[in-house]
């Protein structure tokens, strides 16, 4: 009865993005990548359990692969901060996207975090200066980064991973620069009118399709990606595949130039031309 | 591209608005914090720092311009960016914020951007305004920004930007958000080509602002008393459930934790910028 399924709207969406049972970057990790090995720490602290890396081949060829990793269980969950990193784990993800520039291997960075945690520890170590940093130097890792929003992109704690070449968003993930309900508090002081929030800060992968802010939305089975694992994986698969392809024939100089020209673009306002306010 | 050529354009001759943002009214302010009663004249004159206890106001756009730029010359560059309702954000309450606040402050933005010499050095100058929706980015301060950083390039002169915000704006979702890669792309471009870029963090710094370029200073000054991280004292007591220790995220903490160069007062802030100008200058 297709005709009956209504449109999701934007808040279905925040909740399929949080669905208990939706991929988490450990699934991708397991299904898609051969001989998947996990590099621990940043070499300044610690290692956290609540963004994942390492090496691995895919379709034959080797790649770093770097992604907020939430748990399956609470127990799960709790260990992995929800899926919530400290500066660590953006400090190693920046590590391995420097070995991975050493090793002209392309990145593969899995977005999946309800944003950067925002805790003490986190505060005293530089929550701050680790994504700042990420961010800043993702413009000149001289090797390709795609980028795959699987599941909820957290503002800033999401961005820390997400600059690349090419950013790709499943159908029913999310992205936005504040959560729905940390928006209505601020606005309607009331966390309860988040549904209104989801709809107005435009987060689908629609949405940001038409902003130019990610390149191709992936499409997910009819219920949600948690209801047909095998074929999320293989089409997850087929994109990641294609888009790598596209990626890793071009030669760095282009790539980073078009990364630096993909967000220099992105903004909307008039300039005003005129003589208004001119001595 | 969409570089506006500030070459091309009439200079602005010290076109200097007229202070719009309201002095508290009257002859006296109490100072929030020792609650001494101040002579108003007099709290002018100590650049907006309490004479008892130090505690530094905030400051306006302008009032910050006026205190750092010499002979209060300063040309504005890219006033004539205006902001939109791109998104749009639920019928229209962010067209009316900004109407509010555009009003409240005199300004068109939550930061002003421009040219002007301190200490007898050419710098480009940006200054956030904590009063224009909590100093919020979207698109038009990120474009601001990532021009001030490529007219530093262009002209190789020092960029300095005193920041006081509470992050990327809700009002234009992931526009906001992506500003912080476009200003970092920008200043990445800028140090490769040997910039000085001086981030100046004044209270509050936080979110997102501090997790792009404002963290990313050549050297980064912090005003005393500032809040400076990442999340709001707020969220984070919310998140662990406990009550955050005296002096958490202020100036003096983060510099405990090595996050900034320095802390510096606010009669000294010119004359320390200008300090490490001439230094960097000698290259």
């Amino acid at each position: 009865m297709e005709d009956e399924v209504r449109e999701l709207t934007p808040w279905d969406k925040v909740q399929l993005s949080r669905h208990p049972q939706r991929p988490l970057t450990i699934d991708y990790i397991e299904n898609l990548f051969e001989d998947f090995i996990e590099l621990h720490g940043d070499r300044l602290y610690g290692d956290d359990p609540a963004l994942i890396g390492g090496i691995g081949i895919f379709k034959n060829r080797g790649v770093v692969v770097i992604g907020h990793n939430k748990g399956k269980n609470v127990k799960e969950n709790v260990a992995r901060n929800f899926g919530m990193p400290h500066p660590e784990g953006y400090r190693k993800a920046l590590r391995l996207m420097r070995l991975a520039e050493r090793w002209h291997l392309p990145v593969i960075s899995f977005i999946d975090t309800p944003g950067a945690y925002p805790g003490i520890g986190a505060e005293e170590r530089g929550q701050a200066e680790a994504i700042g940093r990420n961010i800043l130097e993702a413009f000149e890792i001289r090797t390709p980064i795609l980028v795959v929003v699987i599941g909820e992109g957290g503002s800033g704690g999401a961005l820390g991973i997400g600059v690349g070449d090419r950013i790709l968003m499943l159908e029913n993930a999310i992205y936005s620069v504040i959560s729905p309900e940390g928006c209505a508090a601020i606005i309607w002081k009331d966390s309860k009118q988040a549904e209104k929030a989801a709809s107005a800060l435009k987060l689908t992968a629609q949405d940001l399709l038409r902003f130019n802010i990610i390149d191709e939305i992936i499409p997910e089975p009819p219920g949600g990606a948690h209801t047909d694992m095998v074929s999320t994986m293989r089409t997850v698969e087929e994109y990641i595949s294609k888009n790598l392809e596209v990626i890793c024939s071009k030669d760095i100089e282009t790539l980073l130039e078009e990364r630096y020209q993909k967000v220099r673009k992105i903004g909307i306002f008039e300039e005003k031309i005129g003589a208004e306010g001119r001595s | 591209m969409h570089i506006s050529d500030w070459f091309s354009r009439k200079p602005k001759y010290a076109v200097l608005k007229p202070e719009k943002r309201e002095i508290p009214e009257g002859l006296w302010t109490r100072c929030p914090k020792c609650l001494e009663i101040l002579y108003n004249k007099e709290l002018e004159r100590n650049l907006k720092v309490c004479s008892k206890c130090g505690y530094h106001f905030k400051l306006g756009a302008w009032e910050r311009i006026y205190q750092l730029v010499d002979d209060r010359e300063f040309y504005e560059l890219d006033e004539n960016l205006e902001s939109v309702d791109a998104l749009p954000f639920n019928d229209g309450i962010y067209m009316e914020k900004l109407k509010e606040d555009r009003e409240k402050t005199g300004l068109n933005e939550a930061i002003v951007t421009g040219r002007g010499r301190v200490e007898g050095f050419e710098t480009f100058l940006g200054v956030f305004d904590f009063g224009f929706i909590g100093g919020s980015m979207a698109s038009v301060v990120g474009e601001k920004v990532t021009r001030l950083f490529e007219y530093g390039m262009r002209e190789n002169l020092p960029v300095i930007i005193v920041t006081a915000t509470g992050g990327a704006r809700m009002y234009e979702g992931m526009l906001s958000l992506m500003q912080m890669a476009k200003t970092n792309a920008a200043l990445n471009r800028y140090r490769k080509n040997g910039g000085l870029f001086i981030s100046v963090l004044a209270d509050p710094s936080t979110a997102g602002v501090m997790a792009s370029f404002a963290s990313q200073g050549d050297v980064i000054i912090a005003e005393p008393g500032a809040l400076i991280g990442f999340a709001g004292p707020r969220v984070i007591e919310q998140t662990i459930k406990q009550k955050l220790p005296e002096g958490f995220q202020s100036s003096e903490f983060v510099f405990q934790h090595g996050m900034v160069d320095m802390i510096v007062e606010r009669s000294k802030l010119k004359s320390t910028i200008g300090r490490i100008i001439r230094i960097w200058k000698t290259k």
